[in-house]
């Protein structure tokens, strides 16, 4: 029985044991990851204080430690990973090629460019991380529409022009590092690697309204999701709008990459692993979209964690672990595609 | 009965016009099939008239609404089109993918209804996939693959479907099996069938109404009968033939001349 059907009135749904087995013990994984994340840091709190105090109880400073110090790394952890997660899967759905995730093609580096670019140049400082990632990675979403997206493109050529704009834009990252002054140049690579080190309400508070919004419009587009990547044809033939449809969902996805990198910089792998992850764990042929994005949370917040518990003193950035755990994933992703010859 | 009616089309890719000044009404509750030589423009035609090409002039009409101004979900429910050779991402299953078909009949809150599975059901009783219903598609055998696809088409419960070449890269015993799926699905259901079909022969046994089309243009259509002789053989693929009735459906059978292995006279008297 790989599906089960449920009717209630005039609602019904296909539910999948399996997926949504997955989906529950990652969201309790992220629950729990989320919570020891809090736990940490000079002043001891235990899990059940935590949890206490997340639920407006317990005692009052427990409560400040929680709300006002660590909530927010906490927090920019879980969405910044949700957010790469389901970005992730609606690249590589649309793409239908598991390489075509923002962070391997190109929409992470515009977004690093152009934050990069306002710190050292000094443009747009009054506009903050947030514009100028979103503007960022717009720009180089938009940038490998044009030179990829003709009729009938395949998933490999978005992936070329995609590592094509993805090293022009590190170029440029480069060009103007090596144009700041050293401070400048400080604070920016601190944010390169991708950093919940300093995170406050101040990155957290854009992301969770951003999250408000783009997470919902996401959901509600996940039917044209399964259609598309049927194929454009058929996809047409089911009553899918497709450019519409394509258009829409490529938009949130890149804001959401923008959003999560304007938070926490680009934290390398999330995007592309997550949903890989989810899809092998779920059983699914092609990346399931709230499940990918349970599993980034799960991801990015453990990754957060890991460092802080094995080595405290060292203030290792999470993108520095997900690099060291997504590059050896990346290679076998690569050997597997190559394998079947089918990308995927 | 839906009607699905062409007029004044223009079909072009980039600056290619490839069908000029097209006009066809497709007989409702029928099996037309489309002949021609390569590149004579029919599959273009095929895909003009479920919308998945926007012609540059001219108009395509299903129940005298134009199929590209209409929603194009409207069109879902009334016009399902099997494209040629689709794809199937890695393990998905048939029974997952022929649920897709029902999407033009399904909601945010009606994901799966009880009308959904029975059409499901049916669609894979139909082609005789119920025992597959659990296997990835991509794991089938050619003619299992299309059967699954023709499936999802089936599901979609449409009055009128277009199916381009489905018999392209099976094998003969899985043509047959196609072609006699889709007379059921015709005398059984009554829906109005347009295909695309490589082999004249089977085009002649299978359709109520062939259309011949020569670079672009229809140049005949109506029962095979009428339609299929050496004259038109000639003339539209460029080959001269014999035509005698099948000795199995009394249809027009196309036989090439070519110009090596005829008979001498003298052997044809002693075959005789």
């Amino acid at each position: 029985m790989t599906a089960l059907a449920i009717r209630v009135g005039g609602v019904s749904a296909r539910v999948r044991p399996r997926l949504l087995g997955t989906a529950l013990v990652l969201a309790a994984a992220a629950f729990l990851l989320f919570c020891l994340g809090m736990t940490i840091g000079d002043y001891d709190l235990s899990v059940a204080k935590v949890v206490a105090a997340l639920f407006s109880q317990g005692d009052y400073y427990d409560r400040v430690v929680v709300y006002d110090w660590r909530m927010p790394r906490a927090l920019c952890g879980l969405f910044v990973g949700l957010a790469f997660g389901m970005s992730g899967a609606i690249f590589q759905t649309i793409t239908r090629n598991p390489l075509a995730s923002p962070d391997v093609i190109g929409v992470s580096a515009g977004a690093t460019t152009a934050v990069v670019g306002g710190i050292v140049l000094g443009i747009g400082a009054g506009l903050g991380t947030q514009t100028l990632g979103l503007v960022g990675a717009l720009g180089s979403a938009l940038l490998i529409y044009v030179l990829a997206w003709q009729r009938g493109t395949t998933g490999y050529r978005i992936v070329l022009v995609g590592i094509g704009v993805s090293w022009a834009c590190t170029s440029a990252t480069s060009y103007l590092l090596a144009h700041a002054k050293l401070y400048e140049a400080q604070q920016v690579v601190g944010w390169m690697v991708g950093n919940l080190n300093d995170s406050t309400w101040a990155q957290a508070t854009p992301l969770l309204i951003a999250m408000s919004v783009l997470v919902p419009v996401t959901l509600a587009m996940s039917g044209w999701l399964r259609e598309l990547h049927l194929g454009d044809d058929v996809a047409i033939g089911l009553g899918t709008p497709v450019q519409v449809a394509r258009l829409t969902l490529l938009i949130a996805g890149v804001g959401l990459v923008a959003f999560g990198t304007a938070a926490a910089g680009p934290v390398a792998f999330v995007a592309l692993a997550a949903p890989q992850i989810a899809k092998r764990v779920a059983g699914t042929p092609v990346p399931p979209l709230v499940t990918s994005g349970i599993c980034g949370a799960a991801v990015l917040l453990g990754s957060d964690l890991l460092p802080r518990v094995l080595m405290p003193d060292w203030q290792i950035p999470v993108g520095v672990v997900t690099g060291v755990l997504g590059a050896p994933f990346l290679l076998w992703l690569l050997a597997r595609a190559n394998r079947a010859g089918s990308g995927g | 009965m839906t009607e699905l009616r062409a007029s004044g089309l223009r079909l072009a890719y980039d600056n290619r016009v490839v069908v000029e000044d097209l006009d066809l009404l497709v007989p409702p509750g029928r099996i037309s099939v489309i002949v021609g030589a390569n590149a004579c423009g029919k599959s273009t035609l095929l895909r003009a008239l479920a919308r998945l090409l926007t012609p540059r002039a001219g108009v395509v009409h299903l129940d005298g609404k134009s199929v590209h101004a209409m929603p194009t979900r409207q069109v879902a429910k009334q016009l399902g089109i099997l494209p040629q050779s689709p794809v199937a991402p890695e393990g998905l299953t048939v029974i997952d993918l022929v649920a897709r078909g029902r999407s033009p009949h399904q909601s945010w809150w009606r994901q799966w209804s009880a009308t959904d599975e029975a059409a499901v059901a049916a669609a894979l009783a139909a082609t005789e996939m119920t025992d597959l219903a659990d296997r990835p598609v991509d794991e089938l055998s050619g003619g299992q693959r299309q059967r699954a696809w023709i499936a999802m088409a089936v599901a979609q419960e449409t009055p009128v479907l277009l199916l381009d070449e489905p018999t392209t890269f099976l094998d003969l015993a899985h043509q047959i099996d196609v072609l006699d799926l889709v007379v059921d699905l015709n005398r059984g259901e009554g829906r109005t069938i347009v295909m695309v079909l490589h082999d004249l022969n089977q085009a002649c046994r299978y359709a109520d109404h062939v259309i011949a089309m020569k670079a672009g243009r229809i140049v005949a259509e109506g029962t095979p009968s009428s339609v299929v002789t050496p004259a038109l053989v000639s003339d539209v693929f460029d080959v001269r033939c014999q035509v005698t009735p099948d000795p199995v459906s009394g249809t027009p059978l196309v036989i090439p001349t070519g110009r090596h292995h005829a008979l001498t006279e003298r052997e044809t008297q002693h075959s005789r």
